[in-house]
């Protein structure tokens, strides 16, 4: 007998609202700097004013003596009970030297913001008053701030375990490039400055450390995107056993790989906080956030690209020297090598690659993953060396995209550097970025501008990342130190609600709301009964964290395959209660029947407290419905798209006016349309802002010139236009959801899209480079420059 | 040298002692302990510490505290009332108007100062009025939609 029930509609797949904002919306959110423990204390910490100097001698004398403060402690302090900060990326085949990064120097400070001693006071304001007390006596030394430069004889010295400032040489090869070059009928060139950048999360970085001295028990409450992770380095750093380590990821106000390494402010605080025995309290000021938390990017990149004179792309060769700062941040050598060199490819069909990437020690910030991480420098390099190959041979550059793109596969495709992409339609995006903004018009309309002295421009720019990072042999192999897998534990209460609790740790993407819709739709419960739980190291289980586009891609396939399993479990419960045959147990909307007697089934609700109480249970079946996953993936996932940027130049003031901006993305299924569309516009946004906008700025002593929100520009809301949303659905092949991630999709391609927009624009200026960000002074002046020449 | 204040706040009367350099949004956090008011920056740039004084929108850390002497505020905590959000808070929750949610109060508020002299603002005005507040999640977009929609409700 055939039995139909009338489906709901899909809870997977729909926009609904998120179940976090509540909280945020009416201020009852609790971030880090919003807490305050019984007798807590307070740290201020004094940071060097010098790139690069000798410390000939630090007084503390006064800051003890003023009001309030209860201790000041410097390098000589934290020596030997503080460990050197561990860099976790340790990239083999790369002659990597890790110098000694402490949590507060003690002899020489190598970039404006490298900690120097702390002051703990009673009230915040007393300890910002005596930490200006403390006398330092510094020797000044020669600085080096451009990785390029610092590379070269005579240029000054970081670090005596790294000759020349190299911190590592790496290189990635496939294919015979040296015959592809050979062979080229056409060889373009560009030399392209990826300027440093700061993430400048809203919410700065902060700890509160509480060290119980009667049991040795910490708790760090931290801003951290990966409280595991931190639970592990700060054991391996402060001395204290994980198991009395408790971290907690309160609310956090945004990341973007800001909040992935552990920096010097967190273990000072720790280190405070276990000499007084007292609750203490650290929270950046954002010039101090500018200083001490992480920067991204900062790479120079000399490419060159092999073509036939038909646009058939033959080879890639490039030299990359990446920045990364006066130390090597947590995941800093992953970037520019694993994340970068392996996407060296794209979505194109190149039959050879070569590139040799330079880490390099500067007298500046450390550098860290910064939304995209080394996938946005890639595609950059590559969308842009295209381009030029375009003009060079006066062909379209959507054409000449057509002409190298992977054909459509559906499960697997190898490429020249390694990898195995998973799926990918690439010219499926492209096909439909460029019909929604009617290219073939675009171009006339620019023609005809062209003709009354308007300067349109059109930009292109195809994407494939690697993301949802990822398998963890994978990560051992390529010097991780860590696995890159993740659980969860999906627990169902006698009344049929669910708690969740994850070992990743989302801090603005949604996942509270986007996980209960996986639970939802799996098992037919409402999303309102589902709590997720995560960012307490006590009460949730292992996971890595949330980077790297890997939540939903990792920890959600994690839940899927929970949810299942209790799913499996209810069915055995289902045939034992009805005394039917399992294999004859049906599920459909939250119900289990036997097939073709849907009106007798036993919801969900009636499973969960049948399961909870334990009356009637199958021989040999626990009790309880709860089921935990530990889920490492086979393979990472490849998000990719195609966008398109139309902008004007104005010739008199070299203004540039982003007038539309359009993306395609494919991150596979959609849990939620409405949070995938939100990653994708700030994402976007982000990427503008470094084509347009954003520049770390040092000079040449050290010095950070854009120390403020009032000197670093980032986007803002009047400067910017709608971005058109479009999405293709190419699933995961191995991904129980079919999902990907799409959190740095939009970051890693509108970069390079707007920049090609205004290279586009000023064609007939034959301007074919300009440093970002495009500032109106450099647009200005590159027209100019050709103008006269 | 300590200043004695007396600030309403959410309807609430505060009488307090403070140093005469507490800037208001210390105040309100620290002195107070109203916390959902933020600080996201220290050259009043973001405008994630915006909140009503005496109904007009002001970045909070560009104030005293002492200038808030006898000054009624209004912060996110007041703004809901009998756990009926406002229609603002409605209209950013409906259009997915935050991420993260650090920037979001001082949005709130800046939509209300906006509404209030401009019932129907065009997209390009909201954009305009909300310059002096900054989020690095959205891009801003369903920020704006959700001022429009808050509009569209009647908010004010």
């Amino acid at each position: 007998m055939a039995t139909t029930v009338a489906a709901p509609a899909r809870v997977f797949g729909s926009g609904i609202k998120r179940r976090e904002d509540p909280r945020l919306l009416t201020g009852t959110a609790r971030y880090t700097a919003d807490m305050t423990l019984p007798g807590q204390l307070y740290a201020a910490i004094l940071r060097s004013p010098h790139g690069h100097a000798r410390i000939k001698k630090i007084d503390t004398a006064a800051a003890k003596a003023a009001p309030g403060v209860v201790a000041a402690f410097t390098g000589t302090d934290t020596e030997g009970v503080l460990g050197s900060i561990p860099c976790a990326w340790l990239v083999p085949n790369s002659d990597l030297k890790t110098a000694p990064y402490p949590a507060m120097a003690k002899d020489v400070v190598r970039y404006v913001g490298d900690a120097v001693a702390v002051v703990v006071a009673e009230t915040p304001q007393q300890a910002a008053d005596a930490v200006e007390l403390i006398e330092v006596d510094y020797e000044p030394l020669a600085a080096t701030v451009d990785p390029e430069k610092a590379v070269k004889p005579g240029a000054p010295q970081l670090h005596q375990e790294a000759p020349n400032n190299i911190a590592f040489h790496w290189t990635v090869a496939g294919g015979d490039v040296d015959a592809a070059f050979k062979n080229a009928d056409v060889v373009v060139r560009d030399r392209i400055i990826q300027q440093r950048l700061i993430p400048t999360a809203m919410e700065t970085r902060g700890a509160i450390a509480q060290y119980l001295p009667a049991t040795g028990e910490l708790t760090l409450w931290n801003t951290t995107q990966n409280p595991h992770i931190v639970r592990f380095i700060m054991s391996l750093v402060c001395g204290i056993p994980e198991d009395r380590l408790r971290v907690i990821a309160p609310e956090v106000g945004g990341g973007f790989g800001s909040k992935i390494p552990q920096i010097q402010g967190d273990f000072i605080t720790v280190f405070c906080s276990m000499k007084l025995g007292r609750p203490v309290k650290w929270i950046e000021s954002r010039s101090e956030n500018y200083q001490s938390t992480t920067h991204g990017r900062d790479h120079v990149q000399d490419v060159e690209m092999a073509a036939t004179k038909d646009g058939k792309i033959l080879g890639l060769r490039c030299t990359v020297w990446a920045g990364m700062g006066a130390y090597l941040s947590t995941a800093a050598p992953g970037i520019p090598t694993i994340l970068h060199g392996l996407m060296l490819s794209g979505p194109y069909q190149i039959g050879a690659v070569k590139e040799d990437v330079y880490g390099v020690y500067t007298n500046t910030t450390p550098v860290e993953a910064y939304r995209g991480a080394g996938r946005p420098e890639a595609t950059f390099m590559l969308e842009r060396v295209i381009d030029r190959l375009a003009r060079e041979l006066k062909m379209d550059p959507a054409e000449i995209r057509k002409r190298n793109l992977i054909p459509r596969f559906d499960n697997g495709h190898d490429v020249v550097t390694g990898l195995k992409y998973d799926s990918g339609n690439y010219q499926g995006a492209l096909d439909k970025v460029l019909g929604h903004v009617n290219y073939a018009a675009l171009r006339k309309e620019q023609a005809e501008a062209r003709k009354k002295g308007r300067y349109l421009g059109v930009g292109v720019g195809i994407y494939v990342e690697i993301c949802g990072l990822g398998p963890s042999q994978v990560a051992g192999a390529v010097g991780f130190q860590g696995g890159l897998w993740e659980s969860a534990i999906v627990r169902f209460h006698p009344s049929g609600k669910a708690h969740v609790f994850i070992g990743s740790s989302p801090h603005g993407q949604g996942e509270e709301t986007t996980f209960a819709q996986i639970v939802a739709d799996e098992l037919g419960v409402s999303v309102s009964d589902v709590k997720i739980v995560h960012g307490d190291t006590d009460n949730t289980p292992m996971g890595w964290g949330t980077y790297g586009s890997r939540t939903t891609a990792v920890s959600g396939a994690a839940l899927a395959v929970a949810t299942r399993k209790i799913k499996e479990k209810a069915k055995l419960l289902t045939s034992h209660l009805l005394e039917a045959a399992v294999e004859d147990i049906e599920y459909a909307n939250g119900k289990f029947f036997v097939r073709g007697f849907p009106d007798k089934a036993k919801s969900i609700q009636d499973i969960a407290l049948m399961a909870n109480v334990a009356w009637n249970m199958p021989q040999g079946m626990e009790p309880g419905l709860e089921a935990t996953t530990f889920y490492d993936p086979p393979n990472f996932v490849y998000p990719f798209g195609a966008h398109v940027a139309v902008v004007e130049v104005d010739s008199e003031t070299g203004h540039i006016e982003l007038k539309r901006y359009v993306a395609v993305d494919d991150c596979g299924h959609q849990i939620n349309p409405m949070i995938v569309e939100g990653q994708v516009h700030g994402g976007v946004v982000q990427g503008i802002g470094q084509a347009l906008w954003e520049q770390a700025v040092y000079a040449d002593n050290g010095q950070l010139l854009t120390g403020s929100l009032a000197d670093y520009a980032i986007p803002r809301a009047d400067v910017l236009p709608d971005i058109e949303v479009l999405s293709t659905v190419t699933p995961s092949p191995h991904h129980p959801l079919g999902v990907k991630g799409i959190g740095e999709a939009g970051t890693i391609v509108s970069t390079c899209t707007v920049y090609n927009a205004v290279i586009d624009a000023l064609e007939p200026f034959g301007v074919q480079s300009i440093q970002m960000p495009l500032t109106p002074e450099r647009v200005f002046g590159a027209m100019s420059a050709r103008k006269g020449a | 040298m300590e200043l004695p204040v007396s600030v309403t706040v959410n309807g609430r009367r505060y009488d307090r002692t403070i140093e005469p350099r507490l800037l208001l949004v210390q105040f309100l956090r620290d002195t107070i302990n109203l916390t959902g008011t933020k600080i996201g920056c220290d050259t009043s740039q973001c405008g994630a510490c915006t909140v009503l004084l005496d109904g007009v929108a002001v970045k909070s850390c560009t104030c005293l505290a002492a200038q808030a002497d006898g000054a009624s505020i209004t912060t996110i905590e007041g703004l809901a009332s009998d756990g009926q959000l406002n229609p603002i808070q409605e209209a950013f929750w409906e259009k997915h108007g935050l991420q993260c949610g650090f920037c979001t109060p001082g949005m709130i508020f800046t939509t209300h100062a906006l509404l209030k002299t401009n019932r129907n603002p065009s997209s390009d005005q909201i954009r305009h009025a909300l310059e002096g507040n900054m989020c690095r999640c959205t891009g801003y977009q369903n920020i704006v939609r959700s001022v429009q929609a808050a509009a569209a409700a009647g908010a004010r």
